[in-house]
């Protein structure tokens, strides 16, 4: 098994995480700076010390400070009753978090990817899902299943899926997808005060990306809607829908595509269960071209489902066929520059928003 | 002759280096020399629900030179592996078996290349055993093309089916009931053949496995589970992961038997005894008390949960190859300076095969796509974006 954390993310992971407000670097004229992680570990200490109800479950959680340390400091906060270490076994410690749940604690747990989530998958879809549907309301389940999703950096075929659409596919289940530390903080808080099951996928490599945060960001009881996206960035040629680390990606593209004369409009989708539809379907009625971008298999994926529903929508408004960017349709290779060649780069992006303006591609 | 005492903490292994009957009192070239010692194992085994073997096993000059070179091969490996790591020619995952290297060699010395083995990502030696080449570890390690997945599959997925070496998996205790399947696979052809299905302490737990040895027992099938007990899974101490860290016991209806990991001549025996025990009556669990020296991958410093004094006690009191090393000084089958050499000799081997495979390749661009399926029918499959890449499964 695993516990990756990168050279740039260990050094990050050495430093002790405070509490939310003296995490800030306030300089006299500088916007703050959180990382992912912090926003994650800030958030989860807000909400624990909020509803003595919640609690967290799963491996390396408490003594280890957590394998990609997330949960650090939270069990010599809140003690071994409320962040619980968990032998290695999904399906067992899934479902009994499931079974606290349906008594009303809210378990927050954690997958350490959620390739490991895969043996317990009979207990987030069959136990949590449909149980507010099978018994009329009766039986809600306020938990959350977090860590990891999709590809980190050389970790092969078994640990790099990514399950937002596998899912998202779930009715009764919310299924969200932060970017920066805004998201991660606004986001998780709002998985954990809602009543239904979310699924709270995270990104490893973003965990120590540092983002500009705002003291309304930073206040404890911030949260953010769930099933809402982000305009991230304004334009008016060509909308390029993302999500997780897919987002930075898009900026990215959408800076060199400004150099090129187009003006891309970069939607955060933040949600993709429930999926923003109006949002997305406003920007293509104003843009009229549409690039979907993600990590994740191509087919029957998120970009899939959102072509689909501008398809039905906004059929009309659309000048282009929409392109669609994902990882390559193979099981993920170790070997660097396969794996280069098997997730999304800044380029595809770039070359698919041009392929949608109908410019020829450099 | 100088005999070598070995100081322990616990109350066993006085009798490790009393020889019950000597070879030969002039020194024949080793490497061929097959006169039968006999030696004690460091402890005896404890059994569950069977009658244990005896502590006594036969060797000769020439397995224990084996063992010593083979072991001392696969710890440079392991150690080189970790500087390649931090140099960051290895991406990724790696999960280290220095420590462990008694099992590899004890069980490969008990059976032959037609009975299967399958484990989990800490297979790096497992793989040699089985008849692996440096060249195939260090080039699969750095995703070149001489490694033995091709570079595609990592640290965590070196396999070798010609010699019935299943893998090399990544999904914790995922590997056990592929391994029954394996047994299942050669009982159905009458095979008279054994698999060996390898899992840690960590892995003890999952429910797939008890799912599958119920019906392996059911079955009869030929599987023997071992548990290498190193006694953490990750960061988590047995105790605080198992209500019963008796592992062999836990196969409640299914014998079990636990071993000395740090002993190879103990494996050899315990294998050989398992393997007997399984083709005529099912399934048995082999409980090997190990010790891995690094932590759980190149990302754990290993030291937050376990003290440095038990790390360097460990090595002190029980290192496999040290063990190994005393008792042919002790039976006077090759001098300290002869062993030596070839450590210097492993050295050197694993230098050479370093550095040819930083000079393999990195794979053909085209190889993304080779390998999805063993009948590809002609369908397309995609690049990230399908409009640029595209290329047809065979």
């Amino acid at each position: 098994m695993l516990g990756i954390v990168r050279q740039k993310t260990l050094e990050q992971s050495l430093k002790k995480i405070r509490p939310a407000v003296s995490v800030l670097r306030s300089y006299s004229s500088a916007a703050k700076q959180m990382t992912v992680r912090e926003a994650l570990n800030s958030a989860l200490d807000e909400e624990m010390s909020a509803d003595s109800k919640v609690f967290l479950i799963g491996e390396e959680v408490g003594e280890y400070q957590g394998a990609y340390k997330i949960t650090k400091g939270l069990l010599d906060k809140y003690g071994p009753e409320r962040v619980l270490d968990t032998p290695i076994t999904e399906a067992g410690f899934t479902g009994i978090a499931v079974g606290a749940a349906y008594y009303g604690l809210k378990p927050v747990v954690e997958f350490m990817t959620f390739n490991f989530s895969m043996q317990a998958i009979d207990h987030i879809i069959n136990s949590a899902a449909k149980s507010n549907y099978m018994s009329a309301g009766q039986i809600s389940v306020p938990i959350v299943f977090r860590g990891p999703n999709g590809a980190a950096a050389g970790v092969g075929a078994q640990h790099s899926q990514c399950y937002a659409a596998w899912y998202a596919t779930c009715p009764g289940l919310k299924v969200l997808t932060p970017y920066n530390s805004e998201d991660a903080r606004g986001l998780l808080k709002a998985a954990i005060r809602d009543p239904d099951p979310v699924v709270f996928l995270e990104n490893e490599l973003l965990y120590g990306e540092s983002f500009p945060i705002s003291n309304e960001v930073l206040d404890s009881s911030f949260c953010l809607p769930i099933g809402k996206a982000k305009i991230e960035r304004k334009g008016k040629h060509v909308t390029i829908a993302a999500y997780s680390k897919m987002v930075g990606y898009s900026l990215k593209a959408a800076e060199i595509l400004e150099k090129d004369g187009i003006d891309a409009e970069v939607i955060n989708l933040r949600s993709i269960r429930p999926l923003d539809r109006s949002a997305i379907n406003d920007s293509v009625r104003k843009t009229n071209r549409l690039v979907t971008v993600e990590e994740a298999f191509p087919q029957h994926g998120v970009g899939a489902e959102i072509c689909a529903c501008v398809v039905e929508e906004s059929f009309v408004y659309l000048d282009a066929p929409v392109e669609r960017i994902a990882g390559a349709d193979v099981p993920m290779p170790y070997a660097a520059n396969l794996e280069r060649m098997a997730v999304p780069q800044v380029e595809d992006i770039v070359r698919a928003a041009k392929r949608a303006c109908y410019r020829s591609v450099q | 002759m100088a005999l070598s005492y070995l100081r322990s903490s616990s109350s066993r292994s006085a009798n490790l280096l009393k020889p019950l009957s000597s070879g030969l009192s002039l020194r024949s070239p080793i490497s061929t020399d097959t006169t039968p010692i006999t030696v004690e194992t460091s402890v005896p085994f404890t059994s569950h629900r069977c009658d244990a073997p005896s502590r006594s096993v036969e060797t000769n000059p020439k397995e224990l030179l084996t063992f010593f070179r083979d072991m001392a091969l696969m710890r440079r490996m392991e150690i080189a592996a970790d500087s390649l790591y931090k140099a960051k020619l290895i991406r990724g995952f790696c999960h280290l078996y220095d420590g462990q290297e008694a099992f590899a060699v004890g069980m490969e010395a008990a059976i032959t290349k037609k009975d299967c083995i399958i484990t989990a990502y800490r297979d790096h030696c497992t793989f040699m055993g089985r008849g692996g080449t440096l060249l195939e570890v260090f080039a699969e390690l750095m995703g070149r093309q001489a490694g033995c997945s091709k570079g595609k599959g990592g640290s965590m997925h070196f396999y070798k089916k010609d010699s019935n070496f299943y893998g090399g998996h990544g999904i914790v205790g995922a590997q056990v009931p592929l391994g029954c399947g394996l047994a299942f696979a050669q009982k159905y052809s009458k095979d008279e053949t054994v698999t060996f299905a390898m899992y840690g302490d960590g892995a003890a737990n999952q429910g797939q496995l008890f799912e599958a040895l119920n019906i392996s027992a059911l079955w009869d099938l030929p599987a023997i589970l071992v548990c290498e007990n190193n006694h953490y899974g990750m960061g988590t101490a047995e105790w605080r992961a198992a209500k019963s860290p008796a592992y062999y016991k836990r196969g409640d209806y299914v014998p079990g038997l636990k071993v000395d990991g740090m002993d190879a001549l103990a494996v050899k025996q315990a294998c050989k005894f398992a393997k007997e025990h399984a083709l005529k009556s099912g399934p048995i669990i082999l409980e090997m008390d190990t010790y891995r020296y690094h932590g759980h991958s190149m990302s754990d410093p290993g030291s937050t949960y376990r003290t440095r004094d038990e790390i360097s006690g460990v090595r002190q009191e029980r290192d496999p190859i040290e063990r190994i090393r005393k008792l042919i000084l002790s039976h006077d089958l090759a001098s300290e300076k002869e062993l030596k050499d070839i450590e210097k000799e492993v050295r050197k081997e694993v230098d050479d095969a370093i550095t040819r495979a930083k000079e393999s390749p990195m794979p053909e661009p085209s190889k993304l796509f080779t390998n999805v399926y063993a009948k590809g029918l002609g369908v397309e499959s995609f690049g990230a974006d399908r409009k640029e890449v595209r290329a047809t499964l065979p």
